[in-house]
C-alpha cells in the first residue's frame, strides 16, 4: 500500500492537471475550513430567516462593480456611532452621537434608516440633524419616546420615510433652489443647494436624546445609509448576503460530494468483487440485482424519494448513494474476473485462505487505484444531482447550499430581470469543485492505467 | 446458448427489470395514492347526496345526514377494493395489470392541451415535443461528436486533441441547466434575440404555430448541443485510440491509403457497435427529456409533465411516465445488445 500511494501521489504531481486539480481543491478546502471557524454559525441557522436580514440592501449589486463604473454606485454603509457625549445635569441628561460618512458615490442612496436601543424613564425626547459638507444642517426629526413610568428598554427604527421628517425637509425648502415638493427625503438631503445634484463629502448625522431620567443609556445604535452596491457577491430579493451562502455551500458541497461517492464506490467495489470473485449463480443473481438498480431512471426516482419520503439532506446523501455503486460495480466485478484467475490468488486458495481474506488481502488492493480514481470523479456528479434537485425545488431548504441558491434565484426570476450575480457565482462554484475532482480523477485515472 | 435461447433469457430478464420498477414505483406513492382516492370518494359523494334536495329534506338532523354519508362512503370503498390497504397483494396485483396493459386511467389533476385527462393522451401529447427537442439535440451532438472524436482519436496529441478532450473534461462539469440560465441571460435578456420561455404563444392549430415552436426552440437546442458534444467526441475518440494501433491500420499506412480514407472508412466502421450502443441508449434516454432543462426553458415536454405531476403529485401521471420511460429504455438495451452482436463480428453473442 505504501507503494501504491507514492505511485499514485507521483501520478497526479507529474500531470499538470493533476496539480491544478490538487490546487483548487486544496483552496476549497481552506475556504470550507475559513467558512467553519470565523462565519457564525448563526449565519446558517438564520438563512431564511427574513428577520434576521432586514438590515442588508434589497438586490444590491456586488461592490466591486463601482471599479469598472465611471459613475460610482452609493455602497451599502452600516455606520456604528463615532462618539457618544454624554451631558449629565443635576436632573437632565443628554446622550449625543455623531455618525459621520464620506459620501462620495454619483448617485443619490436608496434610503436612511436610524436603528437604536434605549434604556430610559420618564418621557425622553429624541432629535435628529444632519450637517452636510458644505455647512448647512438640516433638522430631521423630534420625536417624543414613549412614556414609562418604570424602567424600561425601547427599541425602534426611524426611516427616511418617515413622514415627520419630510415635513421637517418641506420647512427648509426656501434655503434649495429647485422645488423639492415631491423628492423623496435622501434626495433633498445629499443634494446640492443650486442644483439637484448629489453633494459629495463629509455628512454627520447626530442624534441627540435628552432626559430627565440621569441613569439613562443608549445600548446599540447604528446608521444604516441605503446603498445599491454591498459585500463582494451582493445580495440577493430577499436581502441575504449571497457571500455567506456561497461559503457555507462550499463545506455543504464537499460534504455531500464525498460522502456519496467514497459510500457508492466502496459498496459497489465489494458488491463487485464478491460477485466476480464467487462466480456461478451467485454472480449471475447480484449482477441480475444490478442491472434492475441500472435500468431504474434515476432522477425520477430521486424526485419520487424527496417528495414522498423527505428532502432531509441526509436522506438525500443515502437516495444518491442507491444510484451510485451500479456502475463501479459492473467494472470492479469484470476486474476481479481477471484478477482470480492469476496464479498468486490461485496459491492463496490452494493453501485454504478464506474467501473475505483473499478479496480484501489480494483483490481489492489490485483495484483500488481504479476505485480511487472512480471516488474522484463520481464527486461532480453527486454534487451537481444534488444541485439539480435543490434548483427543483426538492432540497433541504434548511442549508445553502449552492443549488437552493439558484433555486431561489430563478423562483425569483434572476435570469430575466438581470440579476446576474445571483445566478452566476453559484453556477461557477459548482463548476470549479466539479472541475477539481476531475482533474485529480483523470490524473490518477492515467498514472493508474500507466502502472496496469 | 444458442441465439434464440439467449435472446429469450435476455427478453424475460429485461421484463423482470420492468415489473420490479413498476413494483417500485407503486410501493413508493402507493401509501398517498390510497389516501388521494378515498378523498375523491368522499368528496363525490357528498356533492353527490347535497345536490340532492329532496333526499337532503329528509334528515332530521346533521348527524343523521352525515351517519348515512359515512355509510355511503363506506359501501362505495367497499365497492372499489379500496377497504384493503394498498399493499395488499390483491390491489398491487391489479393496478400492475392495468398498467401493462397500458391502461393508465385518468390524471388527477393535470390535462392535456386539448383538455383529455386520460394519461395516455397527456403522455402522446407530450412525448412528440420531447422527440423534437431532445431527440434532435442527441443525434446533432452525436455528429459533431463522431466527426470531431475521429479526427482527434487519429491524432493523439495534436492541438485539435488538446482542445476536444479539455473541452470535454470542462463542458462535462458544467449543469446544463445553469448553462440554460446564462444563456437565457446572455440571449434573451441582454440580445433579445431569442424568447426566456421556451413555449409558443399562439394556439396549436394556427398555421404559425410550426415556425414559432422551431423560432423557441432554438437556444434549449444551442444549450443542449453545447454541453454535450464534448462528451460524445472524447468517448469516439478514445474508442478511436485503440483502432488505431491495430495493425490493419498500419498497414494501411505502408500501403499508401491517405489519413483521410483510412480515418472515416476503415478506422470508424470498426469503432461503430460501441458507439451505436451508445446512440441507442441516448436516443432512448432523450425520450425522457430532461426534466431540469425542460423546467428551466419551460419547454412543454416529457420532463415538464414529470415535475408537474410531481408537485401535485399526480400520482396515475407519475406511474403512466415512469413506465413508459423505463419500458423505452429497456427496449433500447436490449436492441443495443441485439446490433452489438450483429455489427461486432468478432462477439458471438455469446
Amino acid at each position: 500500500m505504501g507503494l501504491l500511494r507514492n505511485d499514485l501521489s507521483a501520478g497526479i504531481l507529474k500531470s499538470k492537471v493533476g496539480i491544478s486539480g490538487v490546487g483548487i481543491l486544496a483552496c476549497l478546502i481552506l475556504v470550507s475550513a475559513f467558512t467553519i471557524v470565523f462565519i457564525p454559525l448563526d449565519t446558517y441557522k438564520q438563512w431564511n430567516n427574513p428577520s434576521s436580514w432586514t438590515s442588508f440592501p434589497k438586490s444590491a449589486l456586488p461592490s466591486w462593480v463601482n471599479f469598472f463604473l465611471v459613475k460610482k454606485i452609493p455602497e451599502h454603509q452600516l455606520l456604528e456611532n463615532v462618539q457618544t457625549a454624554i451631558q449629565t445635569g443635576r436632573d437632565t441628561r443628554k446622550i449625543i452621537q455623531d455618525f459621520e460618512t464620506d459620501y462620495s458615490f454619483d448617485y443619490f442612496p436608496n434610503d436612511f434608516i436610524y436603528q437604536y436601543t434605549v434604556e430610559y424613564q420618564g418621557t425622553p425626547v429624541l432629535e435628529f440633524d444632519v450637517t452636510r459638507p458644505d455647512g448647512v444642517t438640516l433638522h430631521l426629526l423630534s420625536y417624543s419616546l414613549p412614556d414609562a413610568k418604570s424602567r424600561t428598554v425601547f427599541s425602534d427604527k426611524i426611516f427616511s420615510a418617515n413622514e415627520s421628517i419630510r415635513k421637517n425637509i418641506l420647512l427648509a425648502s426656501d434655503r434649495f433652489a429647485f422645488p423639492i415638493d415631491n423628492m423623496a427625503v435622501e434626495e433633498v438631503v445629499f443634494s446640492k443647494i443650486g442644483t439637484h445634484e448629489v453633494l459629495k463629502g463629509k455628512y454627520t448625522f447626530v442624534t441627540k436624546i435628552s432626559t430627565t431620567d440621569t441613569q439613562s443609556s443608549v445600548h446599540d445604535s447604528n446608521l444604516i445609509i441605503g446603498g445599491k452596491v454591498f459585500g463582494m457577491i451582493g445580495t440577493d430579493e430577499q436581502r441575504r448576503d449571497l457571500a455567506i451562502g456561497l461559503l457555507w455551500g462550499t463545506p455543504l458541497a464537499l460534504f455531500i460530494g464525498i460522502t456519496v461517492s467514497v459510500a457508492s464506490v466502496v459498496s459497489g467495489l465489494v458488491y463487485g468483487v464478491f460477485a466476480g470473485y464467487k462466480g456461478g449463480k451467485t454472480d449471475e443473481s447480484m449482477m441480475r440485482f444490478n442491472d434492475i438498480i441500472y435500468a431504474l431512471p434515476a432522477l425520477p426516482f430521486l424526485i419520487i424519494l424527496a417528495v414522498t419520503i423527505s428532502n432531509s439532506i441526509f436522506l438525500m446523501i443515502g437516495f444518491l448513494m442507491i444510484f451510485g455503486w451500479v456502475g463501479i460495480a459492473k467494472v470492479s466485478r469484470s476486474m476481479a474476473l481477471q484478477i482470480k484467475n492469476r496464479q498468486f490468488v490461485e496459491a492463496s486458495k490452494t493453501m485454504g485462505q478464506k474467501s473475505s481474506k483473499i478479496i480484501f488481502k489480494h483483490i481489492i488492493p489490485q483495484i483500488m487505484p481504479y476505485a480511487l480514481a472512480s471516488i474522484a470523479i463520481s464527486v461532480p456528479a453527486a454534487i451537481t444531482t444534488e444541485a439539480g434537485l435543490s434548483f427543483l425545488g426538492l432540497g433541504d431548504p434548511s442549508f445553502p447550499t449552492w443549488g437552493q441558491i439558484l433555486h431561489d434565484a430563478s423562483t425569483h426570476g434572476a435570469v430575466t430581470r438581470g440579476l446576474w450575480w445571483w445566478v452566476i457565482p453559484p453556477g461557477i462554484m459548482i463548476t470549479i469543485t466539479g472541475l477539481a475532482f476531475v482533474f485529480v480523477g483523470n490524473s490518477l485515472d492515467s498514472s493508474s492505467r500507466i502502472r496496469r | 446458448m444458442g441465439l434464440r435461447r439467449y435472446l429469450a433469457t435476455r427478453g424475460i430478464i429485461l421484463f423482470c427489470v420492468l415489473l420490479t420498477t413498476l413494483l417500485l414505483t407503486i410501493m413508493l406513492v402507493g401509501s398517498n395514492m390510497d389516501v388521494i382516492l378515498k378523498k375523491g370518494v368522499s368528496i363525490q359523494i357528498r356533492s353527490e347526496i347535497t345536490e340532492n334536495k329532496l333526499l337532503m329534506n329528509s334528515f332530521k338532523d346533521t348527524k343523521e345526514l352525515d351517519q348515512f354519508i359515512q355509510n355511503r362512503i363506506d359501501d362505495r370503498i367497499r365497492n372499489l377494493g379500496l377497504d384493503s390497504p394498498w399493499y395488499s397483494p390483491n390491489r398491487i396485483a391489479l393496478s400492475m395489470y392495468k398498467i401493462i396493459t397500458l391502461d393508465f386511467g385518468h390524471a388527477t389533476f393535470l390535462s392535456s392541451d386539448s383538455g383529455s385527462s386520460l394519461v395516455s393522451d397527456i403522455i402522446l401529447e407530450k412525448l412528440p415535443r420531447t422527440v423534437l427537442l431532445f431527440t434532435t439535440a442527441t443525434i446533432i451532438i452525436s455528429l459533431i461528436g463522431i466527426f470531431l472524436g475521429a479526427l482527434a482519436g487519429s491524432k493523439t496529441g495534436s492541438k485539435i486533441d488538446k482542445l476536444t478532450s479539455s473541452f470535454a473534461v470542462i463542458s462535462g462539469s458544467f449543469p446544463v441547466w445553469w448553462i440554460g440560465m446564462l444563456m437565457i441571460f446572455v440571449f434573451a435578456f441582454t440580445l433579445h434575440l431569442f424568447p426566456a420561455r421556451a413555449t409558443p404563444l399562439i394556439a396549436s392549430n394556427d398555421p404559425g404555430y410550426i415556425p414559432s415552436l422551431f423560432y423557441h426552440m432554438t437556444l434549449p437546442l444551442i444549450t443542449i448541443v453545447l454541453i454535450g458534444f464534448g462528451t460524445w467526441a472524447y468517448m469516439v475518440r478514445n474508442f478511436m485510440i485503440n483502432i488505431m494501433h491495430e495493425d490493419f491500420v498500419a498497414v494501411k499506412k505502408t500501403i499508401g491509403i491517405s489519413q483521410r480514407k483510412i480515418i472515416f472508412h476503415s478506422a470508424l466502421k470498426n469503432v461503430a457497435p460501441p458507439i451505436i450502443t451508445v446512440l441507442a441508449l441516448s436516443l432512448s434516454g432523450s425520450l425522457g427529456g430532461a426534466i431540469i432543462t425542460e423546467a428551466v426553458f419551460d419547454w412543454p415536454g416529457m420532463g415538464r409533465l414529470y415535475f408537474e405531476a410531481i408537485n401535485v403529485m399526480d400520482l396515475p401521471v407519475i406511474i403512466g411516465a415512469t413506465y413508459v420511460l423505463t419500458a423505452f429504455f429497456l427496449i433500447s438495451i436490449f436492441v443495443s445488445d441485439l446490433l452489438y452482436g450483429y455489427l461486432d463480428p468478432r462477439i458471438k453473442t455469446i
